[in-house]
């Protein structure tokens, strides 16, 4: 842990608890208060600065870099890619995200397998992947721009269905589907927030500030990881990554933040 | 007289396209689903394989209320499946029952398979009131004992609404702690006991 981790993870012990001794939602507006403090020395700079250098960087069999990647708006146009994805792809007839069309180019232009290209997919203490550095840079690029997901090709409405479908599955030893802490205004899992992700404002609010810098983890976390580890906390298998499931719950989430301006990379506890 | 027999079929019909196509989507759901998931520790891919009650529910959420008479099938079949202790002594000890509110632990791919789980009630309702950092998502439980009666039917009450919250609210959110396996019965007791005991913070 470096020294700003340790005074970041310092300030969220202290913050809280002190603020706990008065009452909850105090206690809520702490938080609010120190992750506004935080975000001006936000680490997920340098996850930003490192993908940038991996995306321009020649890899693979191939020997190419990725700068002709075509992540939506054209063949090398990372500048606000990110609001118009999850999209449908002609070259690959998938509807893709960031994550799975990343792969894609790393296979298309670099020569990459797919199994190369996702096998790390999560970084971990001690080891750095390019995946999270990638999602880093380029959705970086889209930080002050407005969603604009359209769910015009018949495969991306599918995908909006399907995901939405997924939202509301019960499942598992306890019963628990995304819409048991998602699908309701004003509600606290212990003193934690929960966005209604179903309503435009709330889905807004929660889809723009992924991913984050997690200071309790000290890692970059992708919207993949998001979704991944939601799953296991709802008690359901390993969420695989890039698979069409997260791809189609990302895209329902996507498109219901609409309208909303990207802020993320974002820096959470 | 005939025009409201036209439109009348007219909405069954689209009610039917509907249905067809929410079945569809449904069906297709659970495909993408199946090829998705891997199993990982204790969670195997069985986990997305519902039961009848994950299913209709699943079915009416969002914008869908439960119907009456589909709520009160799923009450009576739920209702049966509650194992009330042999002895008949609901309580246990409400100080284990805090640690077992408190801890959400247990059944996700990254904890140990077998290890005691916990029932995390913290997590969605309120319940002694020194605790301040509980949810919302269920009701406030404090003084939950103290406001019905201690009385043995509602000691059986609450100790069949943590075994299967279905038994009395249909679709509710709250896992079936018994039904599932999650919680043992020396558990269930004690969290029974951490809301009906006149002891517990729960009733001060």
């Amino acid at each position: 842990m470096t020294p700003i981790q340790r005074g970041i993870l310092a300030l969220f012990l202290a913050a809280p608890a002190a603020a706990l001794a008065q009452q909850p939602l105090t206690a809520v507006e702490e938080i609010e208060r120190y992750r506004a403090a935080l975000a001006d020395g936000n680490p997920a700079e340098l996850w930003e600065a490192r993908g940038e250098a991996i995306w321009k960087e020649k890899r693979g069999p191939k020997n190419a870099s990725l700068e002709q990647c075509d992540l939506g708006r054209g063949p090398g146009v990372v500048k606000g890619a990110y609001t118009v994805l999850p999209k449908y792809f002609k070259d690959t007839d998938k509807v893709e995200d960031l994550e799975s069309r990343l792969v894609s180019c790393m296979v298309m232009l670099q020569g990459f397998t797919p199994e190369q290209a996702k096998k790390d997919p999560y970084g971990s203490p001690g080891k750095k992947v390019a995946m999270d550095a990638l999602v880093a840079y380029v959705t970086s690029e889209s930080r002050g721009m407005k969603m604009n997901v359209a769910t015009s090709h018949p495969k991306e409405a599918e995908a909006y269905e399907l995901g939405k479908k997924m939202f509301y599955f019960r499942g598992g030893p306890h019963d628990f589907a995304c819409a048991t802490c998602h699908g309701v205004d004003n509600q606290r899992i212990r003193l934690q927030d929960l966005p209604n992700l179903t309503k435009q404002e709330d889905a807004q609010k929660a889809y723009t500030a992924w991913p984050a810098y997690r200071v309790s983890q000290g890692e970059l976390r992708s919207f993949q990881w998001r979704l991944y580890d939601c799953f296991r906390q709802q008690r359901f298998p390993e969420l695989e990554f890039v698979s069409p499931a997260s791809i189609a719950l990302t895209m329902f989430l996507a498109k219901n933040s609409n309208g909303g301006t990207f802020n993320a990379p974002s820096i959470k506890r | 007289m005939k025009k409201t027999l036209v439109a009348a079929i007219i909405l069954a019909g689209c009610a039917g396209m509907t249905d067809r196509s929410d079945s569809e989507n449904t069906a297709k759901a659970l495909a993408l689903m199946q090829a998705s998931f891997k199993e990982s520790g204790q969670a195997k891919l069985d986990r997305l394989v519902q039961d009848e009650v994950q299913r209709v529910c699943s079915e009416y959420s969002g914008s869908r209320p439960v119907p009456k008479d589909v709520a009160a099938a799923i009450e009576k079949s739920q209702l049966a499946t509650i194992k009330y202790p042999a002895d008949g002594k609901y309580l246990g000890d409400w100080k284990n029952g805090e640690r077992i509110a408190q801890t959400g632990v247990g059944m996700q791919f990254s904890d140990t398979a077998g290890a005691a789980a916990g029932g995390n009630c913290y997590a969605c309702h309120q319940l002694s009131k020194e605790e301040l950092s509980y949810g919302t998502i269920g009701p406030s439980l404090y003084n939950f004992g103290k406001l019905r009666g201690f009385t043995p039917e509602m000691q059986k009450y609450a100790y069949g609404k943590v075994y299967n919250s279905e038994a009395y609210s249909a679709c509710s959110n709250m896992p079936r702690f018994g039904h599932k396996g999650i919680l043992t019965e020396q558990q269930l007791r004690d969290v029974t006991a951490l809301l009906m005991d006149p002891a517990s913070p729960v009733n001060k």
